[in-house]
């Protein structure tokens, strides 16, 4: 296998969505080329510290007034459909 | 799915219930792309009122979830264009970068990032880093790996093929990869200087 060919499949790899040949040929090559392992690994790494860390938190005020918005629009939405038809 | 057929049947405390159960996520989600706090929140509201005046036409064939994600990616995006009409925003765009080659920098990540920065650091490094990926890129990359969907459910989600989506989603790895590589190797060297670890934004 070469480096490129490596490269292609390392998203199956990493998501554990490859056939067991070609999981052996990708940990063959793994094996022997200290580029491509850095690479696997550091890219297993990016994924979970992107994971582990929650970026964007909803802080509690801020959910309980989008909840309570979204629940008002929603009860808006329900009364103006079973309104009185204009005509 | 019960909670989504009472809700389907006019029962709005399962809908509340199912907002309770996802707002955090469509946040999360609408945060990512359209990388704006107010925008973040308008989504929030607009991607369930969405969902809450289509219920009816959702035919259970797929999650909720993965309907609700659909509608909310939508919207952020629309809000994305709104903020950037000088930039073409899309999920189909495809950005050649010196990226899709092999990556450059190959030096191990040692010692382990987590332990090199404090917890506000390194989710400034994080952002920043993400923030700097193309739309289409990040999108895929939030819905995969941050929020857990499948490949599968992605693809249904974002309307694109899987082949589509597992390339997008290979790009996004490794960019992310080589941007965070340059920081960490930054700081392993023993330089500080943070604010230049990502010189191509």
């Amino acid at each position: 296998m070469k480096c490129t060919e490596f490269l292609n499949e390392l998203t199956n790899y990493l998501d554990g969505a490859l056939d067991e040949r070609t999981k052996s040929e990708l940990e063959n090559h793994l094996a022997w080329c200290h580029n491509c392992y850095v690479v696997c690994d550091t890219t297993r790494k990016t994924i979970e510290i992107y994971r582990n860390q929650e970026l964007y938190e909803l802080p509690d005020d801020l959910r309980g007034r989008l909840q309570t918005a979204i629940m008002s629009k929603c009860s808006a939405h329900k009364e103006k459909k079973s309104g009185p038809q204009e005509f | 799915m019960e909670l989504v057929r009472r809700a389907k049947r006019g029962d709005d405390t399962a809908f509340e219930e199912l907002v309770r159960r996802y707002d955090r996520n469509v946040f999360r989600i609408a945060q990512h792309i359209t990388q704006n706090r107010e925008d973040a929140e308008d989504v929030v509201q607009d991607a369930f009122l969405k969902a809450y005046g289509n219920l009816a036409q959702f035919q259970e064939q797929s999650k909720f979830y993965t309907w609700l994600v659909r509608i909310a990616v939508n919207e952020a995006l629309m809000r994305l264009r709104r903020r950037r009409p000088e930039r073409m925003v899309s999920l189909d765009e495809e950005v050649k970068t010196e990226d899709d080659s092999l990556p450059r920098e190959v030096a191990d990540w040692s010692p382990n990032p987590e332990q090199m920065y404090n917890q506000a650091e390194l989710r400034e490094i994080l952002t920043r880093t993400i923030q700097g990926l193309p739309p289409g890129f990040r999108t895929v990359f939030v819905l995969r790996d941050v929020e857990g969907l499948s490949t599968e459910e992605t693809a249904q989600a974002l309307e694109l093929s899987i082949p589509a989506v597992k390339s997008r989603l290979l790009r996004a790895r490794l960019q992310l990869r080589d941007r965070l590589s340059r920081y960490f190797q930054k700081r392993a060297n023993g330089d500080s200087d943070k604010s230049s670890g990502d010189g191509d934004q």
